[in-house]
């Protein structure tokens, strides 16, 4: 693999870090898989190519991005939580319905190119004077955001909506609305989700309405792998582990593309990767990656 | 303190399976009470407490505690003045977070909640010495996640969390039935010890009538829905477990153990 694949797997890592932050929101910490991801996705790279390509101010079109991505996570609570709908159908409803809602913000194109635009990796790029810019940009944003996250899962707040995702009985008997925690919980997740976007459209200097295809996959991928290898002992390790997974998942995608697989395999070694990881749990203990690592260590060390 | 005035509870209305399970009910808890509530499977014992508490609403009749008219609100809402056990000890904890995060959010029952720091030391001082007091050694593992405690442990966690915001109302739902006995046994003296909170009610289905007659100053035998006998005061004192089996032909053997 030639380090200009590494380096951009690491760029591209960053920016799906926090999507898979996002993905870690809904999914471990209100214990629902949400499968809005792949629209609100698109949602967030729409807005973000639109404004930039409008020469609208390209931080601007990150907050819109987010605040776009919250609102699909609303709708996704409310049709689950005010209708009763199920959390996955309620996902898969949104998603559909936002594949119009992105071709209307994107003006009826499939994609839009923002390559004359400026975006915040061109406007770094030009203020740090370095080729590691992207990099660099993409850890700030992200460390940013993770520290936020870390710190808001510390509120009060935040332990309700981990409470919710663990025990909805309890969160009930302790006073609070489980309901307004779900919505709280899926708009930020969503949030973070069309961040991501945003940042992507900005890197790519490209938005797809087929792009969103797969994401939450990638999402989940990014989040076991990262918990398998990185551990879960603390919540901080844990955000940490989700990042760090998300670069990993690329890096794993990448090599597959050394190998010389297709790109167009791109879906299904994503498939593959996340039943591999999502059976860990079904093939026990023994199987799972913390437990292999020992075995190997275990054994070097008896050599 | 607490009065409900008749009120009625049918599940699946209109259906074949169409069961009333509270009729006409009515009963007025004084301040201080500590009722214990007994009665065969299906006589309306955990829909009572459900129905106070809010998990359902019900057809008829009004709730009152303390003068708020619980009626019509919904469940989270009620528990602000309510306190909850139940029978599951998995029920009453967020299993994936630590002891003192759990103490936190049972703390803020009554607080507004926002992007306030979620446990400050003063907070955790506090938990620490109030956790001392169970006996358990809970006060140095506050930083351990409650899926690690064993059954009679998070029991008396819940128990703990169920009061430390100090509600008007404590609901236990035969919360010692699924404990060994000398788990039960802690459980049961820490709630013996919690009800003696001035003013607060407590309620406490069991199945155990040795446990409804020693502990609590009343206790009340429930049938088909309404409340088949009230025992308290003198009346209660002579009672023995002898005694209300021949009086109310008692046709369920775990109540006998």
């Amino acid at each position: 693999m030639t380090f200009g694949a590494v380096l951009g797997s690491v760029e591209l890592g960053l920016i799906y870090s926090i999507m898979a932050l996002g993905v870690f929101l809904s999914f471990r910490t209100l214990n629902t898989p949400d499968l809005t991801v792949d629209g609100s996705i698109v949602t967030g790279m729409a807005v973000s190519a639109m404004i930039c390509s409008v020469g609208g101010n390209p931080w601007l079109a990150l907050v819109a991005a987010f605040i776009v991505g919250c609102f699909a996570g609303f709708i996704t609570a409310l049709l689950n939580t005010k209708l009763g709908i199920q959390p996955l159908l309620a996902g898969i409803l949104v998603m559909l319905g936002l594949y119009s809602i992105n071709l209307r913000i994107m003006g009826g194109k499939s994609n839009v190119a923002i390559i004359k635009s400026d975006t915040i990796y061109k406007n770094f790029r030009e203020f740090a004077q370095t080729e590691y810019s992207s990099i660099i940009l993409g850890l700030i944003i992200l460390t940013l955001i993770t520290a936020c996250f870390y710190y808001f899962l510390k509120t009060r707040l935040g332990f309700a909506l981990r409470a919710t995702g663990d025990n909805e009985d309890m969160v009930r008997a302790s006073g609070i609305n489980s309901n307004t925690m779900r919505l709280i919980g899926m708009g930020l997740s969503n949030g973070l989700v069309g961040l991501a976007g945003g940042l992507l459209a900005q890197y790519q200097s490209v938005a797809d309405i087929g792009m969103g295809v797969g994401m939450v996959v990638v999402g989940l991928a990014s989040v076991i792998i990262g918990e398998a290898v990185f551990g879960t002992r603390s919540l901080i390790r844990r955000l940490i582990a989700v990042s760090l997974g998300a670069i990993l998942y690329r890096m794993i995608i990448a090599f597959a593309f050394n190998l010389g697989m297709p790109s167009t395999d791109l879906k299904l070694v994503s498939a593959v990767i996340v039943t591999f990881a999502l059976s860990t749990g079904a093939l026990g203990e023994k199987f799972s990656i913390p437990t292999l690592f020992q075995k190997v260590g275990a054994k070097n060390a008896n050599n | 303190m607490l009065i409900i005035e008749g009120i009625s509870k049918t599940f699946g209305k209109g259906s074949i399976n169409e069961k009333l399970a509270i009729d006409d009910l009515s009963l007025a808890v004084n301040k201080g009470d500590f009722i214990s509530i007994i009665g065969s499977n299906g006589a309306g014992k955990s829909t009572l407490l459900n129905c106070i508490s809010g998990v359902y609403g019900v057809d008829s009749g009004s709730i009152v505690l303390d003068g708020i008219d619980l009626t019509r609100l919904p469940e989270h809402k009620r528990s602000k003045y309510i306190g909850r056990v139940f029978q599951d000890p998995l029920r009453g904890t967020a299993f994936d977070m630590t002891i003192e995060e759990n103490l936190a959010i049972a703390n803020t029952k009554n607080k507004s909640i926002g992007l306030q720091r979620g446990l400050n030391k003063k907070e955790r001082d506090l938990f620490r010495e109030k956790l001392a007091l169970l006996d358990m050694g809970l006060e140095n593992r506050m930083k351990q996640k409650v899926k690690l405690l064993s059954g009679g442990q998070r029991q008396a966690l819940t128990l703990f969390m169920a009061v430390i915001s100090k509600p008007k109302l404590l609901l236990l739902d035969e919360h010692i039935a699924a404990l060994d006995p000398n788990a039960a046994n802690k459980v049961l003296a820490l709630t013996d010890e919690f009800s003696k909170t001035p003013d607060l009610c407590t309620l406490m289905i069991t199945h155990n009538m040795k446990v409804a007659l020693e502990y609590g100053n009343r206790t009340i035998l429930m049938k088909d829905g309404k409340i088949a006998m009230d025992l308290h005061g003198k009346e209660r004192e002579k009672m023995t477990v002898e005694k209300l089996i021949a009086q109310f032909d008692i046709d369920n053997d775990r109540m006998l153990l």
